[in-house]
């Protein structure tokens, strides 16, 4: 069935639904975690218990993309229709009898019920006490993304009805632009200023791109939207096409993401079906495609000058600005790229008006941020909150605190470009233009959690491991100085650092800054410099006394038996270097020498008798 | 000298007699795609093909190489330089069972170098090698998104969530036969 009119659109939404049933719906959440957990399993059970029983009247099975209670997966939620709920995590499918038995009335006895109090995911109720809003992740988790039907009762493709019939191309990019979204890929260009550059150029070939290269370790919640939500995106593509007059979109995506090409090939063939893709949208004489393209592994790709040279078949290496992709990109013709969260803001943005969106979040970064919390917390997962919130609410409160009661000393956020935040930050309202200020970036939103085991010199190390590893090498302050930062943060870790080491590492790391070709290199000291602001106690205590605080660099603790030792001889039996030696009821001794530091010893000993320093 | 056309001839000849039914996929392939003179729209197509290439061989050896140059008139040197720069693309033959760990941010934090020098240990191979009796490749990948499993192993498309040193002997045991 073709739409031809936007009083189509409300007719067929009228009617779906009309056709909603009025049963308990039971959500399970199957994005790429949900089913590496045994999401797919809960499903069959699910479905096997309602063909067996009576309960088919009463329930549906719903899968939907990830709920983001990554912690706790496999997750399933039960609703009806007037928002009572209760959710279920670790989900075991010899459960669900007894979770279908319990239906809405009461937790069912031995699953475990994932506390709302935390996790409002539409709960009108509990707004004021939220402090999740979800405006990317609005779909997410709560509809079949494989039904695009699911989509259009959500007010899915509303906003491309209102673009093409009663907006002209310019209006569009102005509401963007005075909605002040800024790109969530991490630099947080304003996203309308964009599509007016491009706008503004003659008529003729141009493009759309959607940036899916994911590429931060840590970060999964552009996945999350294509997994659980992929219309939103191809809708706000086609609005971005008829603001700057583009009829071709391409989704760069991770090759990496099966699951996500799988959901986007269905979707895109449901929306040309319905005539939301194609010829003369709605009538309007508006005509625009997408189309796939993978990428290959490469993390430089995420900049998208070269991702455009990847998409062009070529090394994805990038160039200099301007010119910009907006004035001259793919094949030298005018291309927006942006960022899968930044386009799944765009249909609400234009369906609730700028003025709403700047109700949200802060003045100079309005809206939401979508974050992917991991590392050392008690609740992994996705979380979007209004920019501004902070820190402190998002571990503490959203994730839960740090795993096993640890102290914590610092998050990571923005992946290999961004930097670390240290305690005394905690309370810092993060947007774009405070986590500069603090030294670190918003990135793509990954956050990992760390405590006091982690070494920052280590860390810092890591990142810069994995710049060297994707610099593309192109620029000689990428491919050379991240290489000499690396060897250095490695002699550091190894002991074998001096503080003149500290000096030119700080040194070499603001060349690199000021030097490097594109935002990947000129951002890549960034692990560093933040963790020598934040952290130089750790250095110093490296290079002058040749100690780990953390007791997290090999090369630097010493395993040592203090007098608790009552002579067992299992530390002995286990080392696999023979380097303990000692008599039965005897203090036991390492010899430093032959020690490789595994710590097996530490963890067998059961009186306490080894010290790690 | 040969002409441009025998030389086609032969490279394709080549890889047929090799490997005539993989070969045959390929070619379907590459001639479903909306090709042309224009090198700048072929170009477009390399990577897509290149995917679909190391997904029929499982690796891109120089005759297949060399068969893609010819059809999509794109240089061989090129297209090596496009292989060597995407990490997901490789010319050397990988074990049958792909071992990735990851050492994702979330992973790391959690221990996964400890799981790498297990498997390095356990397989006598470094990272991104394949072991002689090409059983097994191992391979170190940056974050599959599964981060609240960290650290976590993916052995083909099975995953395994927070894994241990101890761990690694009972998942190779798995697929040991």
């Amino acid at each position: 069935m073709t739409l031809k009119t936007p009083s189509e659109l409300n007719a067929l939404k009228a009617s779906l639904v009309q056709a909603v049933s009025d049963k308990v719906k039971i959500l399970v959440s199957l994005g790429t975690c949900g089913l590496a957990a045994g999401g797919s399993k809960v499903l069959d059970a699910i479905t096997a218990a309602l063909e067996e029983s009576d309960c088919a009247e009463k329930y549906e099975a719903v899968p939907v993309g990830c709920m983001g209670l990554c912690y706790c997966e496999p997750t399933i939620e039960l609703r009806d229709g007037s928002g009572k709920a209760i959710i279920y995590g670790n989900v075991e499918p010899s459960q669900i009898p007894a979770i279908l038995e319990a239906g809405l009335t009461s937790a069912a006895e031995g699953a475990t019920v994932v506390e709302r109090t935390w996790y409002y995911p539409e709960d009108e109720n509990n707004k004021n006490k939220a402090l999740q809003a979800k405006i990317a992740l609005r779909n997410t988790g709560r509809i079949n993304p494989e039904r695009i039907e699911d989509y259009i009762i959500r007010d899915g493709y509303q906003a491309l009805a209102k673009v093409l019939t009663s907006m002209k191309p310019d209006d569009v990019s102005q509401t963007v632009l005075d909605s002040n979204l800024r790109g969530r890929g991490g630099a947080g260009f304003p996203t309308g200023k964009k599509w007016q550059f491009a706008a503004a150029q003659p008529k003729g070939q141009k493009y759309m791109i959607c940036n899916a290269d994911e590429g931060d370790p840590g970060a999964f919640m552009d996945r999350a939207v294509l997994e659980g939500d992929p219309h939103s995106v191809l809708e706000a593509m086609t609005i971005g096409g008829y603001a700057t007059g583009a009829d071709t979109g391409i989704i760069y995506i991770r090759a990496e993401y099966p699951l996500a090409i799988t959901r986007l090939r269905i979707a895109i063939d449901q929306a040309r079906k319905m005539g939301f893709l194609g010829k003369n949208i709605f009538g309007s004489g508006f005509d625009f495609d997408i189309e796939l393209k993978y990428g290959a592994g490469a993390f430089v790709c995420g900049e998208e000058t070269a991702l455009i040279h990847s998409v062009e078949g070529k090394r994805g290496e990038p160039t200099v600005k301007p010119p910009f992709p907006a004035i001259q990109g793919l094949w030298k013709h005018p291309t927006i790229v942006n960022n899968v969260e930044t386009y799944a803001n765009i249909p609400v943005i234009i369906r609730k008006g700028a003025a709403w969106f700047k109700t949200i979040g802060t003045t100079g970064s309005p809206g939401t941020k979508v974050f992917a919390l991991a590392g050392k917390i008690n609740r992994v997962g996705l979380v979007e909150v209004p920019m501004g919130t902070t820190l402190r609410d998002i571990v503490f409160k959203l994730g839960g605190g740090i795993s096993k009661d640890r102290i914590f000393k610092a998050v990571q956020i923005g992946g290999p470009s961004g930097g670390c935040i240290a305690a005394k930050n905690l309370d810092t309202p993060i947007d774009y233009d405070t986590l500069k200020a603090i030294g670190a970036m918003m990135g793509s939103g990954g956050i990992i959690v760390m405590d006091e085991d982690d070494c920052m010199v280590d860390i810092a190390r890591f990142f810069l491991e994995f710049t060297c590893d994707e610099s593309c090498g192109k620029c000689t302050p990428c491919r050379i100085g991240n290489r000499r930062l690396y060897e250095m943060l490695t002699n550091i870790c190894h002991g074998k650092g001096t503080p003149q080491t500290l000096v030119e590492l700080r040194s070499l790391a603001l060349v690199i800054k000021d030097t490097a070709l594109c935002g990947l290199g000129q951002t890549s000291p960034n692990p560093v410099l933040s963790t020598m602001t934040n952290f130089m106690n750790e250095y110093e205590a490296h290079v002058n006394e040749r100690r780990c605080p953390a007791g997290a660099c090999a090369r630097l603790i010493r395993f040592t038996i203090n007098e608790k030792c009552i002579g067992c001889g299992v530390c002995a039996k286990n080392c696999p270097e023979n380097a303990i030696s000692g008599v039965t009821k005897k203090r036991h001794l390492i010899d430093q020498n032959k020690c490789i530091k595994c710590g097996i010893c530490f963890q067998k000993c059961k009186f306490q008798a080894i010290d790690k320093q | 000298m040969s002409c441009d056309c025998c030389k086609k001839e032969k490279a394709l000849e080549k890889l047929m007699r090799l490997e005539p039914e993989k070969t045959s996929q390929l070619v379907a392939f590459i001639d479903s795609l909306p090709l042309g003179q224009d090198v700048d729209v072929n170009r477009g197509h390399l990577i897509e093909t290149l995917h679909k290439a190391q997904g029929i061989f499982g690796y891109l050896p120089q005759e297949v190489q060399q068969v893609i140059s010819e059809r999509l008139k794109i240089t061989r040197s090129e297209i090596y330089g496009v292989i060597s720069f995407y990490s997901y693309f490789t010319d050397k033959p990988i074990g049958r069972h792909k071992i990735s760990v990851c050492c994702g941010t979330a992973c790391f934090v959690k221990g996964s170098m400890r799981i790498v020098d297990e498997f390095k240990k356990q397989l006598n191979v470094q990272e991104g090698e394949t072991t002689a009796d090409l059983k097994f490749f191992l391979n170190v990948l940056r974050c599959v998104g599964a981060c609240s499993l960290a650290p976590v192993v993916m052995v083909d498309d099975q995953v395994y969530g927070k894994v241990t040193p101890e761990m690694v002997s009972e998942i190779l045991a798995k697929y040991r036969d």
